[in-house]
């Protein structure tokens, strides 16, 4: 039974000049424990997908089709007040930029009390007190600090704090949105470890959302390949590492930096993600694909199976491939 | 800057502040047309009666005689020891203390202020958060629509309706003075007859002061409620919008620890401000909702004065509401820094 089913998601923000679908189509599901990452370039629909598992796509968003099951219950379906207890203590989300997720006028403890007894309201002001001050210590943040305010810790420590409170009543699900993109690159490294070591502890399954895809290569299961909306490719780390199906895939893996390669040729794809507004017909990465065939212009390639685990949405595959309209097994 | 030490510049601040407003009212005051000694006078006057007063008054000294001597009184400490408030000068209309009429009738002012902005911040502050949370919805633009009208209505407009309403054809409450005229009004502590008559610990008088207050309080609040709404509204739709709010409902909290505790808690900084200045904009409307409402407060006062170019009354009341109004921005500031955590220091 997998902790999280996602099936034929699709999600618009309707806007004045006409509707953005953000995200289309997309199915996937992720085990108790499991790690899924999620890449893609900035616009391509990450955080939409991401925020839609705690139903909080942001205002004009509406989800228009598909379902969202967490432990077999569709949380669509769910009124408000039940989803309350969905997120925060079985889904909790960090979010991109540590410097503005905090309440300022907060102490950081009140943050942690408040979060505790919300959800566990037969919980002491004594003893939320004490996991608070567990839970920060295991942070890697003096206990003491538990009395300041936001401004007074620096970005990386405040993302500590946001692991912390996303952490702090040990949810199934952890979806991770970009935590490091704002944070110096020597303290990027220390979340993403702090992340695992407490993911690992609690046993957490994680969703990881990165434009970046060497950090979530080096720390997911399982990847799932953005593209305006769209998922061009779905395998496993090791498969996506060593056997990208998908141009696009094949593009973002030469543009990483390999220290082991010597003599690699960093290729960036060229061209610029589509208008979302006005997306191309038939594939949407076809402009930017030097393998573009006529049909590709014309038709939306299905996501063909490839291998066990390994699915890719692109025409290239059709014959040698498994032909599957949606994944609903992993 | 330590907040101590903002405080104390602040306060010196107010220095030349007053001096600036006091010297425009002086000036404005003599440029007015209009003779305080004509004035004073019911039927014509002789040409000798008429000097001898001038010199009583001290008028037929230069002008900057005058207002070096009136400087020179304001600041005079004895006096102050003695009679507890600055040397204003002596009216010109009535030969009394300016000081003595404006101390008694600044407390009738001070307690509508208090009771209006009371009024106006709870209605537009709850009006502002619920149109914010149904942004689009008709309930939002019925509250902005709401919202638009008090600030454009006249207040005597608006009190003469209540007053009609609720004074003439309900009766049910009084449509003027600060008490029932057949009640005594509490002894003077503070001068505030609702403070007043719970320090004494009289629930009757209390209820009878309250009940003089509520229609000029609740005309004047509505009226200055407009401008508190579209501030919460706007504020309220900006923080609503940032991260922490997002990552608040992220966490499960209930909606109203994140609509008030999170958002209206960091929107009510810049509200803040905001009726720090609106105080000056109060005791505009005081003025005429103590006009419409019989309301003997430092609001008529002017009024009276005005009409018979009282040189030394206006010039007083203008300089307390000065201070009043430096004294409330001064207070506002402080409350200020002390709400919020990335101020103080
Ligand atoms: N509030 C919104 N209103 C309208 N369009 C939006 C809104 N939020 C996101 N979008 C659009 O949805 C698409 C996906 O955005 P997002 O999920 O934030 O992508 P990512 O996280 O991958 O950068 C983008 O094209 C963006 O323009
Ligand atoms: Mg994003």
């Amino acid at each position: 039974m997998p902790l999280l089913e996602v099936g034929s998601l699709t999600i618009d923000y309707p806007t004045s000049r006409g509707a953005i679908r953000a995200v289309e189509d997309i199915s996937f599901s992720l085990k108790k424990g499991e790690t899924l990452g999620l890449a893609g370039e900035s616009g391509s629909g990450k955080s939409t997908l991401g925020l839609s598992i705690i139903r909080l796509v942001p205002y004009p968003g509406v989800i228009v089709k598909g379902h969202i099951k967490i432990d077999e219950t569709d949380i669509l379906k769910l009124p408000e007040d039940e989803m309350r207890f969905i997120r925060g203590r079985k889904a909790a989300y960090i979010f991109q930029d540590p410097m503005t997720s905090l309440n300022p006028v907060k102490r950081i403890g009140a943050h942690f009390i408040e979060l505790i007894r919300t959800h566990e309201p037969n919980t002491g002001k004594e003893e939320a007190f004490e996991r608070t001050k567990t839970v920060v210590k295991n942070l890697g943040i003096l206990s003491e600090r538990i009395n300041d305010y936001p401004h007074q810790f620096s970005g990386g420590m405040r993302q500590r704090i946001m692991i912390g409170l996303a952490i702090a009543l040990n949810p199934d699900l952890v979806i991770a949105d970009e935590p490091t993109t704002a944070l110096d690159v020597i303290v990027q490294a220390k979340i993403l470890d702090l992340l695992e070591s407490l993911r690992k502890v609690y046993g957490m399954a994680l969703i990881l959302i990165s434009h970046d895809l060497s950090i979530i290569l080096e720390r997911c299961d399982k990847i799932i390949i953005m593209y305006a909306g769209h998922m061009l490719e779905y395998a496993t780390s090791i498969e996506m590492h060593r056997n990208p199906k998908h141009p696009y895939t094949q593009g973002l893996l030469q543009s990483i930096p390999n220290i082991e390669l010597s003599d690699q040729k960093l290729v960036a794809i060229p061209g610029s993600p589509p208008d979302m507004l006005n997306p191309p017909k038939g594939c949407r990465f076809w402009p930017r694909c030097s393998y573009a065939k006529k049909i590709c212009r014309v038709k939306e390639p299905p996501l063909i199976k490839v291998g066990r685990n390994h699915f890719v949405r692109c025409f290239l595959y059709g014959k040698k491939g498994v032909h599957v309209e949606r994944n609903r097994k992993s | 800057m330590g907040l101590r030490s903002y405080i104390i510049t602040r306060i010196l601040l107010t220095i030349p502040t007053l001096l600036l407003l006091l010297s425009m009212v002086f000036l404005i005051m003599r440029v007015l047309p209009g003779d305080p000694v004509a004035l004073h006078f019911e039927k014509k006057a002789t040409p000798e009666q008429m000097e001898s007063m001038r010199r009583a008054l001290g008028l037929d000294k230069p002008l900057w005689t005058q207002y070096i001597e009136y400087l020179g009184g304001l600041v005079d400490i004895g006096y102050i020891l003695e009679h507890g408030y600055p040397n204003l000068g002596k009216s010109m209309q009535t030969f009394e203390e300016v000081g003595g009429q404006i101390f008694s009738a600044f407390p009738a002012t001070l307690e509508l202020a208090f009771y209006s902005m009371i009024i106006a911040s709870v209605i537009g502050i709850l009006l502002g958060v619920i149109s914010s949370k149904s942004y689009n919805s008709i309930l939002d633009h019925l509250i902005r629509g709401v919202g638009t009208v008090t600030y454009a209505v006249p207040i005597f407009f608006l009190g003469i309706v209540f007053q009609l309403i609720f004074g003439v054809y309900l009766r049910w409450l009084p449509t003027g003075l600060r008490i029932n005229p057949v009640v005594d009004p509490p002894a003077t502590i503070t001068g505030l007859y609702t403070i007043d008559s719970l320090l004494q610990g009289n629930l009757f008088k209390f209820f009878e002061s309250l009940k003089a207050l509520l229609l000029p309080s609740l005309t004047l609040g509505i009226i200055l409620s407009g401008m508190f709404v579209r501030m919460t509204r706007t504020n309220m739709l900006e923080t609503l919008r940032l991260d922490f709010v997002t990552a608040a409902k992220a966490r499960g909290l209930k909606e109203s620890t994140v609509t008030y505790g999170y958002a209206l808690r960091n929107a009510f900084l810049p509200i803040l401000t905001m009726m720090g200045l609106q105080f000056a904009i109060l005791l505009g409307g005081a003025i005429l909702t103590e006009t419409t409402f019989s309301w003997p407060g430092l609001g008529r006062y002017i009024v009276d004065r005005i009409n018979f170019r009282d040189y030394t009354a206006i010039q007083g009341a203008v300089v307390v509401f000065g201070l009043f109004v430096t004294l409330v921005s001064l207070v506002v500031d402080i409350l200020y820094a002390y709400l919020d955590p990335r101020i103080r220091l």
